[in-house]
């Protein structure tokens, strides 16, 4: 395929995908909007008032950036895992399949397209954050680059997920047994320097404390580590998930007998 | 449906601008061709087979017999073990890409997203082998209105009828007009209105140039429409020749012969093998060498007048059967029939 061929193909698929989640907005954008709003209302109003600061900030300004990340690594690895499993499932990832596609091209396709749901529910989050609490941003381009990263990794995560899931069990034990406790163990709640000294070496094996408090770190300015690592991290784990998902699209692994 | 046959009659295809078309070159060439699955099972053993261009090309066998996996190679969907394929000289080792743009694949399941618009499936497929919107929007357009599907563009394709969805996938597999298109079982469940009407479509656009190869287990449809048929047995090519030299091959066939009069007893015929099967019918084996003309004289002799005269079965299933149990002669006509019953499920 030429050059433009592979980029008709790229858009066809992100616009596609993109089209997908907006159809179903009532199960796709609807529902974290809710549930993150309730946590709002019930960690930031009601409860954060009795626990004082954290970190010295409220503890609505210290939790709107975890819940906004939360959003959007629950809907980019969701959005992914979804998609590509359904289309497996139904059997049409077949038309992408048989189709001259380069593989690169596809993986690209589906990432985007968790990324926009990732973004597009992290905006929304951000929107109604406004109702409960003021916005400041302190480091624009950190804020920008971890949630961008962040939302890359979680969708090509859930690629992965969706290329190895063989029945609807598989795409939810990944997100109910690792990345919900990575995500509410990551700094989403509380700041890790309340937790006793072991227990917080043992949180920095967790990758979704450095992106939380990255992002943290470019919304208020306070972080539990060192953002440099963050991006490093973000950066090697990426790479490392990104061939991960060739390899398997290039092998075929559950896609071709 | 007569709308459906007038949309599918008198339209044009378009031929195919800016690819080279190089007759010598195969549109598929199969060398050598193997397959082993992960449970062990060899589905195919060796394959050896070319379809020129332009060819109207049948692919028989049993279910099981190795057709799908083929049909999966030559589309990506299953990996070969060893064995070359090339589509128009493009070896899918070397230029995948390249050989998968001049195929179309009509799978035998439905395998398109139901919840999505029966135009956007057109289009988003056209898009996947880098046609530019529009273009991709006036061949959706194009091969809707041939296949009577137009009216349908804005429903979701799960509300179709399966005689649709089943044109809606010939549509999808044409929309970048390909030089090969391979239809896997393509008129499985639909009526015969419709399967007719699929014939003529099929018929028109490989007079235009389209080489077509199809599986089918309607033994009926590969006589009227392939003018080239293999049979594949237990991962195997047994037969490759064209259908009027494989039907040569017949040695014998069954005839059903109706009577005005009833009958009290089968008729005997010198020379012929006959058996009652009601009072107003009986059957009448005829091999190889034998003249129809000469039944009539002694059936005439005994007072007996033929009202209709037909094939117990199609001709071709009758070969079929009795080269995939063991060789030309060896089924016998009661194993045939069941056997006919089994490869139709």
């Amino acid at each position: 395929m030429s050059a433009r061929e592979q980029w008709i193909a790229f858009m066809t698929l992100m616009v596609k995908e993109i089209r997908r989640f907006t159809r179903i907005w009532q199960q796709t954008l609807l529902p974290p909007a809710i549930t993150i709003a309730l946590y709002f209302v019930i960690f930031g109003t009601l409860i954060g008032p009795r626990i004082g600061s954290m970190s010295g900030f409220t503890y609505m300004e210290f939790v709107v950036p975890g819940l906004i990340m939360l959003a959007v690594i629950t809907n980019s690895f969701g959005n992914v895992v979804s998609s590509f499993f359904g289309s497996k499932f139904a059997g049409n990832i077949e038309e992408l399949l048989v189709s001259p596609t380069p593989n690169y091209i596809i993986l690209s396709g589906y990432v985007l397209g968790g990324v926009t749901r990732g973004l597009t529910v992290g905006f929304i989050v951000t929107l109604l954050s406004l109702f409960f609490t003021k916005l400041q941003i302190q480091h624009l381009g950190v804020t920008i680059g971890v949630v961008i990263m962040t939302s890359v990794l979680f969708s090509l995560a859930g690629l992965i997920n969706a290329v190895f899931a063989k029945n609807f069990d598989d795409i939810s034990i990944i997100p109910t047994f690792v990345l919900t406790p990575l995500t509410y163990l990551g700094g989403v709640f509380y700041s890790v320097s309340l937790l006793p000294e072991f227990w917080q070496k043992v949180s920095l094996l967790n990758p979704v404390l450095y992106m939380v408090n990255a992002f943290r770190y470019g919304l208020l300015g306070v972080s539990d580590i060192d953002v440099t690592w963050a991006f490093l991290m973000l950066s090697l784990v990426i790479a490392g998930l990104f061939f991960f998902a060739m390899h398997l699209l290039k092998n075929g692994k559950n896609l071709r007998s | 449906m007569p709308r459906l046959i007038a949309n599918f009659a008198g339209c044009r295809f378009t031929p195919l601008v800016g690819i080279e078309m190089n007759s010598d070159l195969p549109a598929l060439s199969i060398k050598g061709l193997t397959k082993a699955y992960d449970n062990g099972f060899q589905a195919l053993k060796g394959v050896d087979l070319a379809v020129m261009p332009g060819d109207f090309f049948a692919l028989l066998g049993p279910n099981g017999a190795g057709k799908s996996t083929i049909i999966g190679i030559i589309s990506s969907l299953v990996r070969k073990t060893t064995g070359s394929v090339a589509v128009f000289g493009h070896d899918i080792d070397k230029d995948f890409p390249r050989a998968k743009k001049d195929v179309g694949v009509v799978p035998q399941e439905f395998n398109f997203n139901q919840f999505e618009k029966v135009f956007d499936i057109v289009v988003t497929q056209a898009g996947y082998y880098g046609l530019p919107r529009k273009l991709a929007e006036q061949r959706a357009e194009k091969y809707l209105r041939r296949l009577g599907l137009w009216d349908k563009q804005d429903q979701r394709s799960r509300m179709l009828s399966g005689g649709m969805k089943r044109r809606l996938m010939i549509a999808r597999a044409l929309v970048h007009e390909p030089r090969l298109l391979i239809l896997d079982e393509p008129t499985a469940g639909v009526d015969i209105e419709l399967r007719r009407s699929l014939w003529d479509f099929l018929r028109e656009i490989n007079e235009q140039g389209t080489t077509i190869i199809l599986t089918t287990h309607y033994l009926e449809e590969a006589e009227s429409l392939c003018r080239r048929i293999a049979i594949i047995d237990q991962g195997l090519i047994t037969q490759n020749t064209t259908t009027r030299e494989l039907l040569a091959q017949l040695d014998k066939e069954v005839f059903v012969i109706d009577t005005r009069e009833a009958l009290t007893a089968c008729p005997q015929l010198e020379g012929y093998t006959t058996e009652l099967i009601d009072s107003h019918s009986f059957e009448v084996v005829v091999v190889k060498g034998q003249s129809l003309n000469d039944l009539f004289v002694p059936l005439t002799a005994q007072g007996i007048h033929v009202s209709s005269l037909r094939n117990k079965a199609n001709r071709l299933e009758e070969l079929f059967l009795s080269l995939v149990n063991g060789g030309p002669g060896q089924a016998s006509t009661a194993q045939s029939t069941s056997a006919v019953q089994e490869v139709g499920q």
